[in-house]
């Protein structure tokens, strides 16, 4: 029997980027808030330590920042029609835990969503006709861009973020993103220093017309004072970015923004290593009371709250609403139901070039130095032509020369022995990869839900994961590796290889860990599991914030989205709901 | 967000004034200030404990003393104590029974306040919850834990001496003189002690160890003290624990945290202005650098590039609010590397304060850096970007790491 606990205004699932932020700004208001987080607490000093945090085998090849299946495993499947197993180790993408989430080990892209990414479906079809969205389940977002321009500008300046603008207040700014949409005020902080290989791609880039600009950084370019009065460092450069925590305060995470201030205040506290079971809802089903939760010790607790936020990654939002039995399950034959509907991913190909003559130094490096175009993103260009819509920036970003990691050999090296040996070492220097980080559309086939077979150690069924790439995003890839090849022969190296990806999606190689939908946002019940504002369609009492609100994924990271997205839901609570508790948005 | 609403009435419930009225209010308002002027929380509330009840043993060269309860409680606390014993036990250093405190309780600096600043903080005390908890407040060793031995101390150490103002000084001077030697008791961690335990007056603010940390010379030299501080870098380290030269950590970040940042502007700028104004009663010579060529330098030199420079920098000037300079950084040449080992081993924590709210973290080496390696590094900021001090000995390191282990 769980132990009751006396209630607290908002209690809130997960404690990363969206829980920090959402606490930051529901204690401002006044809230009582109690963060739940199943993982560990950390901050920079005890567990980024700099005599440590560079260890790449530690961090970076065991994983040791991250969620283990022995914690939460899932089942996966490319097709309805086969039998999901359960991984033996996350590979494809690989969720964070503890405090920071994810946004302790990420890059730190920081993008902002077009407006035609915000309203795709009726941007599309009005652009191409609806035949063109054919196969495809794309929605439009029930938010617009300029509705979250505000939001955007928050987190980057929370961030400090390093960047150049493109686009000012309508204006086109020269060594900015020309296909930006308008932004009220320039980055807060200059552009990172370029290392060489993004300069040679950026020179090149231009030389064949297309729009190199640097891309938005988190790894600080200078030190800064955010707008919470907290102080960050300037980047080292030290390449030690994704997968590990930054030892300098120069990567923007809840650690270096928010905690520090969040952290003293009396109407804020953090449940460390307990895990939330479900949420629970009153006999009516339509207002939640609280939530479940379980600590080391095994002794469960119920804790109420009159405010749940379920701040997870995007895959753990979808399955609490599943365990909850919040919404209608989502099924991918009739095409009906919420929850777990539009999982989709990110459509990425690699690409390298390899010379005699030079030396990039790829360990002078950070996880968001470099230089992307986007002239083949979105919907940037004319698709009218073609035979598929979306597309993907190209990033040359070398994150890192880390010596186990980062291996290159030119095609044709034997995998072992003293020729591998040998090409290792000339290639080591001499190499640089860039890549195409695809957009990737909705589906009726790809979703998320509960599996019939395989149970966690709590005994809750684990999340099934049924996902492949749609036909029209390979074509769409495919394109892009064209382009790519284009690139990759203006860079005039001796050699060089282009990825073309193929269907079958494998959750057993490292892509990406930008898992995103299954509790999307939108204006239509039936199609979404929350409103505009980010709240349960089915128990008003409840918000889902984070990348699972995503209707599909734009060809860019989601991490500036998701914090905008965090504020926005921020603002509606705080501005909205507090004011009238109920449903913001009529059903 | 029925709660919430709840204790929104019972605040304002609070806020009545059922007990004070105005002008009686300004009087304890004014005795709260002089509690944060004396830092009295720091030494009499334990971490996480009730405000007052007593607190942390203080670790003297004597023996340890524990800070009692002066919450208003009458059997444990001074409820039963009038003004006048109140008055005498800050002043003279007497107790209630007449007994003999110990100068941990800074009643030499607090003899200085006026009867007025005494009264309201009497005020205020009265004010503070009762909180019942006996504190046996002598746990020194023999001959120590004998009270009356404090009254032959007194008789060589202590005269009580009342606030002078100097009258060829301005009054912000004065009014800085007064904290820093009064109830602000500065010279009860900066000053040095005579074998007694006295502060050497003569070298009053130069500099002292105590309970692990060296508290550094804040007089104004300009090579060991704060000399090359504007007054406006003194006002932004007691009010926000930062400034362009330097960071508060250890005990210092306490007193930021609970006592200097909480002051008043003015008071701030009157305390600047003092210290500014303090010269040394003796300057060193300025030691000549250890060479770059001493095999300790050399070793040193590699230990700080892979393990300090990605914080404090290649060449010394550390990182903006972050991390501190060691560069033309005083502490690093202070005459006793206590602090620079005690830090390096152990880590530490920058001070919290509403302005600076980051609280940064130096990590902890002791379990990296051996003692020579320690000393070597140490020896190589002391030495280095134009600093000079005296060589780091592993020695020295290895009793900073041992009375580390004998206090965790």
């Amino acid at each position: 029997m769980a132990k009751l606990l006396p209630r607290k205004d908002v209690v809130i699932i997960g404690f990363g980027w969206t829980g920090a932020i959402l606490a930051q700004e529901l204690t401002d208001a006044g809230l009582d808030v109690l963060a739940i987080e199943r993982g560990p607490w950390r901050d920079t000093a005890t567990d980024f330590n700099i005599g440590y945090m560079p260890d790449e085998l530690r961090y970076a090849i065991r994983k040791d920042l991250f969620l283990q299946p022995a914690q939460e495993a899932m089942t996966m499947r490319n097709h309805v029609s086969q039998t999901a197993l359960p991984m033996r180790d996350y590979g494809s993408f690989l969720p964070g835990q503890g405090v920071g989430g994810a946004g302790v080990h990420w890059n730190g892209h920081t993008w902002r969503f077009w407006s035609s990414d915000f309203q795709l479906k009726s941007h599309l079809t009005e652009r191409y006709g609806a035949g063109r969205l054919a196969g495809l389940q794309v929605e439009d977002w029930g938010v617009t861009y300029n509705e979250m321009e505000s939001a955007y500008d928050r987190f980057e300046y929370l961030c400090g973020i390093s960047g150049k603008a493109g686009n000012l207040k309508g204006k086109i700014q020269p060594g900015g993103n020309p296909f930006e949409d308008p932004r009220q005020r320039e980055y807060p902080l200059p552009p990172m220093k370029m290392s060489y290989a993004p300069t040679m791609f950026a020179e090149a880039t231009k030389g064949i017309g297309l729009h190199p600009f640097p891309t938005p950084s988190a790894n600080l370019s200078e030190s800064y004072v955010n707008p919470l009065g907290i102080a960050m460092g300037q980047c080292t450069y030290c390449g030690f970015c994704e997968r590990f925590g930054c030892a300098n305060y120069s990567k923007a995470s809840a650690q270096t923004t928010i905690l520090p201030v969040l952290m003293r205040k009396s109407n804020f506290e953090v449940r460390t290593e307990c895990e939330v079971l479900k949420i629970d809802l009153d006999a009516s089903g339509k207002k939640a009371k609280g939530v479940t939760y379980v600590d080391t010790s095994g002794v469960e607790w119920k804790q109420p709250a009159d405010i749940v936020l379920v701040c997870a990654y995007a895959l753990m939002n979808v399955r609490m609403l599943l365990l909850s039995g919040i919404g209608k399950p989502y099924n991918p034959k009739s095409g009906q139901g919420t929850i777990g509907r539009n999982y989709c991913y990110q459509t990425n190909a690699g690409a390298r070039v390899y010379f005699d003559d030079k030396n990039f130094n790829p360990f002078i490096a950070a996880g968001a130095l470099g230089q992307t175009v986007d002239d083949f993103n979105g919907d940037a260009f004319d698709h009218s032509a073609l035979d598929f819509v979306g597309g993907a920036g190209i990033n040359c970003i070398p994150t890192n020369g880390r010596p186990i990691g980062n291996r290159p050999t030119p095609p044709g090296t034997p995998r072992w022995g003293a020729e591998w040996k040998k090409a290792t070492a000339q290639t080591y220097k001499s190499s640089f990869a860039f890549s195409s980080q695809g957009s990737s559309y909705a589906a009726q086939g790809n979703y998320l839900d509960l599996d019939p077979t395989y149970k966690d150690r709590f005994g809750r069924p684990l999340l099934r994961m049924t996902f492949d790439f749609p036909d029209n995003d390979i074509r769409m890839s495919h394109y892009v590796s064209d382009q790519m090849e284009k690139i990759a022969k203006a860079l005039n190296p001796k050699q060089s290889t282009v990825g073309r990806l193929k269907k079958d999606w494998n959750s057993v190689p490292y892509q990406s860990t930008h898992n995103t939908g299954g509790a999307i946002m939108g204006a239509d019940p039936t199609r979404s599991a929350v409103n505009r504002y980010l709240q349960s369609w089915d128990v008003s009492n409840v918000f889902v914030i984070g990348a699972s609100a995503f209707p599909q994924n734009a060809g860019k990271n989601p991490t500036g989205t998701v914090g905008a997205l965090a504020f926005w839901a921020a603002d509606a609570i705080r501005n909205l709901y507090l004011r009238s508790p109920g449903p913001l948005v009529q059903a | 967000m029925k709660t919430l609403a709840a204790s929104l009435v019972l605040l304002a419930a609070l806020a009545t004034p059922a007990v004070a009225g105005p002008q009686e209010f300004d009087h304890i308002n004014a005795g709260y200030y002089q509690s944060i002027l004396g830092d009295c929380q720091g030494c009499h509330t334990r971490p996480g404990g009730e405000p007052y009840a007593g607190g942390e043993p203080l670790e003297t060269p004597f023996g340890k003393i524990v800070p009692p309860n002066i919450t208003p409680d009458k059997e444990t606390g001074i409820g039963n104590w009038t003004e006048a014993e109140f008055r005498s036990a800050m002043k003279e250093g007497i107790g209630k029974g007449g007994e003999h405190l110990y100068p941990a309780m800074p009643y030499p600096a607090y003899s200085k306040m006026t009867d007025g600043d005494i009264a309201n903080l009497w005020a205020y005390m009265q004010t503070l919850k009762p909180v019942h908890r006996a504190v046996r407040a002598n746990l020194l060793p023999f001959p120590f834990n004998i009270r009356l031995v404090m009254k032959g101390w007194n008789w060589i150490n202590f005269k009580p001496q009342p606030f002078k103002a100097d009258p060829s000084k301005s009054d912000e001077w004065n009014r800085g003189a007064y904290i820093v030697t009064g109830a602000g008791h500065c010279g009860t961690c900066h000053t040095p002690k005579t074998t007694l335990g006295a502060d050497k007056d003569s070298e009053a603010l130069m500099g002292a160890s105590l309970a692990g940390w060296f508290a550094p010379n804040i007089t104004n030299d300009k090579r060991l003290g704060i000399g090359n501080w504007s007054q406006d870098d003194i006002v932004a380290y007691l009010k926000t624990g930062r400034n362009a030269h330097s960071v508060a950590s250890g005990p210092m970040a306490e007193a930021v945290e609970n006592s200097t940042s909480r002051m008043s502007d003015a008071d701030l700028k009157a305390i600047a202005v003092y210290l500014s104004g303090h010269a040394p009663s003796s300057q060193t010579a300025q030691p000549s650098p250890v060479s770059v060529s001493d095999p300790h330098m050399k070793a040193g030199q590699a230990i700080y590039q892979a393990n300090c420079s990605a914080c404090h920098s290649g060449d010394g000037k550390g990182e903006g609010q972050l991390f501190p300079p060691l560069a033309g950084n005083s502490i690093v040449m202070q005459s006793d590397a206590e602090t620079l080992a005690h830090v390096t081993l152990a880590g530490t924590q920058a001070a919290y304060t509403k302005e600076a709210p980051t609280a940064p973290a130096m990590p902890s080496f002791a379990w990296r850096l051996d003692d020579q390696e320690v000393a070597d590094v140490l020896t190589y900021v002391r030495n280095s970007w134009g600093n000079a001090a005296a060589p780091v000995a592993a020695d020295a390191v290895r009793k900073v790491r041992a009375a580390l282990h004998e206090g965790s």
